[in-house]
């Protein structure tokens, strides 16, 4: 088993135009992948798994292993090219939130434009059993280094735990006053986190609440688009700490304010 | 000779201060009962099923003596004094009851003795299906003899079906345990859903169909392997008793079973939960059902570093509780975890001390060591390197049931061929560092030594204070994982009854009465 150098590569200069992916050179378009198939570990499915790569476009295909998971299973580890890379230029993100402040920036914040706490109710809602998403936002400890909100002055917490009922969560946001809700969903099962998500906005504007908060979901599968797209007002994916959510519904209340006070 | 310096007397201090959390618990308890207790009674006496509208007849049963009846008498009270004033049989009263059809009468209570008389011939049967399981069990264990961890795995598809497939591959790879993980709120019901289901969120309904469904599949695979594959579900939440007791008679061989838990973590009322879980433990005593015990959750809500002796004082609190059901110390599958942060400096040996640690302590425990799942990110590779880093400590230390850490750990439930490299990477450090654990000394009051000394320490003063306020009250101060809860919050507390004088419950004086004093 070699390695395989693809002598198609020309250009190696970068290209914005054209982002390929990176194994050793630039513009050598290389992916590593592993997958099951449900056949036996033998000359055919060798051949089924090199189909497969070959139906994600993948070029060079190389199996560098197949291993027996079951007699009808079979698990291989692939290599292979890409050539059609992506337009980097043309990509434009949703960001909630372009700077981020600091804790102390927002609890300034907090003092100069409010005078009572923000309230904030956070939860693991629908089946999701995780609680380790709110917490790392909510709870005083927080999350590597960055201090949870529960430590905020000027902000409220109340983080209800895991597999809270949106139902629960909605009439526990209105007995609180609460300005935020937090939803998290950490592992999801077939997508069932899209439906509790929908299910959620959907009883929002049932009820005629859903301008009576700011609703943000954060979570390992979540991104800021996947937010707009389902009706919320921002979305946080991996690597979004305290500082990025409470930036990001510190400065949008103040907007809402001096949008009210018109 | 403690490899870790530990001192036994401060050992036994400790194990002295949780025998006194527990006898005060253990009064509480024993004046008390629960809609739960009293329907595992109905479903050891036999009666199973459900009505039209889905409802389990032993839910049927109890509500008519909720309805009609001072609950404080006990479900076998009443059955014993209809079955005798009808001159009937159970199950003409159970099918009246169903049907409505049964005029209540007012109960003068029968003598424990006459309460027996009239119930045993019920019960006597499923006491000795469960025997005969035990039996059964004891004979597949003998074809294979484990010398290394139980490697535990979980299926968790929401249909029994599916669970099958997934759990037949995984133990054909060679996974010695598989845990059918509930569907998500089963644990909030107060009530055994009834029959095989394939509609489950996260999860499948423990039903006894379901429990029969699975155990039938390993036996096939233990046969074929000849290895025997335990199954294992959950005796927790607000049905605690009545799942040890259909799993003690579908030969479940492990019960997660921990009111701590329940408590904390699914905010059920503390002082069902305690009663709850008497009734199971001795259930599952009786049934040489081994428990495991959830201290391991602790550590994902608080830091593994600073609230390591939580977990040992809660071990020692469960030890306690379970030695009051006459549960010999080779069911007490004590919990903790691999939960450290990995960038921090030498988390690595504090993790060693306290796995190690627990061995020593509790050295006939079967323990239940758990996998990373705080600090994993979705960055597969590393969560990889991770699990390796736990599994070394597992097979070094000795640890009885390994919980399998999965690479794609918050990420998504486990693709089958994560459970696969999960025991592949067990395996290889199983053979590789087989007698690592026997070859190493620690130095003396270095970093492993002191950690291990300060957790007992810190664990024995811990149990302490519990003692000084009690259980309950400890508790509602938060004393593990920072969560608080108050004795008279949470779910299902409308369930709890005072014991009137004329209470009986045959059953578990029968199962006691078997069990050998053990503590």
């Amino acid at each position: 088993m070699g390695y395989n150098l693809d002598n198609k590569i020309k250009d190696t200069n970068k290209n914005n135009k054209n982002i390929l992916p990176y194994g050793d050179t630039m513009n050598d378009g290389k992916v590593q992948l592993s997958f099951t198939l449900p056949v036996k570990n033998d000359e055919k499915g060798y051949q089924a798994a090199l189909k497969t790569a070959q139906n994600m476009t993948l070029e060079n295909v190389m199996i560098a292993d197949s291993i027996t998971l079951e007699e009808e299973f079979t698990m291989y580890i692939a290599y292979g090219t890409l050539t059609n890379g992506v337009n980097y230029d043309d990509i434009h993100v949703e960001e909630a939130v372009k700077h981020t402040l600091s804790k102390d920036e927002i609890e300034e914040k907090i003092k100069l434009h409010f005078d009572k706490p923000i309230v904030v109710v956070g939860a693991s809602t629908g089946t999701d059993a995780h609680t380790v998403g709110i917490d790392a936002i909510m709870n005083m400890k927080g999350f590597a280094g960055h201090y949870g909100l529960e430590r905020y002055k000027g902000i409220d917490t109340y983080n209800l735990g895991s597999q809270v009922e949106n139902e629960d969560l909605v009439q526990f946001a209105k007995d609180k006053n609460a300005d935020v809700l937090l939803i998290s969903q950490t592992v999801t099962q077939k997508d069932v986190h899209i439906k509790n998500l929908i299910h959620l906005i959907e009883l929002l504007e049932a009820e005629q609440m859903r301008k009576d908060f700011l609703v943000i979901i954060g979570g390992a599968r979540i991104t800021g688009s996947l937010a707009k797209e389902l009706g919320f007002d921002a979305g946080f994916g991996p690597k979004k700490f305290a500082e990025d959510v409470a930036t990001f519904f510190v400065e949008e209340l103040i907007n809402q304010k001096s949008i009210k006070n018109q | 000779m403690s490899k870790l310096g530990l001192s036994q007397d401060k050992i036994n201090q400790a194990r002295q201060e949780a025998k006194i959390v527990a006898d005060h618990t253990q009064a509480f308890i024993d004046k008390h009962t629960t809609d739960s207790v009293e329907r595992t009674i109905v479903r050891l006496l036999g009666v199973d099923g459900i009505n039209e509208f889905d409802i389990p007849i032993p839910n049927l049963v109890v509500d008519f003596l909720k309805h009609h009846h001072d609950p404080s008498i006990g479900i076998a009270q009443m059955l014993a004094y209809y079955i005798k004033k009808h001159n009937t049989t159970l199950d003409d009263i159970v099918a009246k009851i169903t049907k409505e059809t049964l005029p209540p009468q007012t109960i003068e209570p029968l003598s424990k003795e006459e309460v027996k008389k009239q119930l045993f011939p019920y019960y006597e049967k499923q006491m000795k299906a469960i025997v005969a399981q035990r039996a059964t069990r004891d004979k597949f264990k003998q074809m294979h003899k484990l010398d290394r961890p139980m490697l535990y795995v979980i299926v968790a598809t929401g249909n029994i079906y599916e669970d099958v497939t997934q759990a037949k591959a995984a133990a054909k790879q060679g996974a010695d345990v598989i845990a059918v993980i509930r569907t998500t709120g089963q644990s909030l019901l107060d009530y055994v859903p009834y029959g095989p289901t394939t509609e489950g969120f996260g999860g499948t309904y423990a039903t006894q169909e379901n429990f029969r469904i699975m155990r039938k599949a390993l036996d096939e695979v233990s046969i074929q392997e000849q290895r025997y594959i335990h199954l294992v579900n959950y005796a927790s939440g607000l049905c605690m008793p009545e799942i040890a007791a259909m799993g003690a008679i579908e030969r479940l061989d492990m019960m997660l079973n921990d009111s701590l838990y329940g408590i904390l973590f699914r905010d059920i009322n503390m002082e069902r939960t305690f009663i709850d879980q008497y009734f199971s433990r001795v259930i599952s005593a009786y049934a040489s059902i081994t428990i495991n015990t959830g201290e391991d959750n602790y550590l994902t809500t608080s830091d593994a570093l600073q609230e390591a002796h939580t977990v040992l004082a809660s071990q020692f609190i469960n030890e306690q509780f379970a030695l009051r059901a006459k549960m010999p110390p080779h069911l007490m599958g004590l919990g903790h975890a691999f939960e450290i942060d990995p960038t921090i400096e030498d988390g690595f040996l504090y993790e060693y001390a306290q796995a190690l640690m627990a061995r020593e302590i509790f050295p006939e425990a079967p323990l239940k060591y758990m996998p990373p799942t705080k600090h994993m990110t979705g960055d597969i590779f590393k969560g990889y390197a991770q699990n390796t880093l736990f599994n070394i400590i597992t097979s070094t230390t000795n640890q009885s049931i390994h919980l399998l850490g999965m690479l794609t750990e918050a990420v998504h439930t486990p693709f089958m061929s994560d459970r696969y490299l999960a025991i592949e990477n067990a395996k290889m450090i199983n053979q590789t560092m087989k007698h690592f654990g026997d070859e190493i000394t620690f130095k003396k009051d270095g970093k492993i030594q002191s950690r291990a000394q300060n957790v007992l320490h810190d664990a024995h003063k811990l149990i302490k204070d519990i003692n000084k306020d009690g259980l309950f009250d400890s508790l509602s101060k938060g004393v593990f994982a920072g969560i608080k809860r108050t004795k008279d919050g949470g779910k299902g507390r409308l369930g709890v009854y005072q014991k009137d004088p004329s209470y009986a419950n045959p059953i578990i004086d029968d199962m006691l009465d078997s069990l050998k004093e053990v503590n």
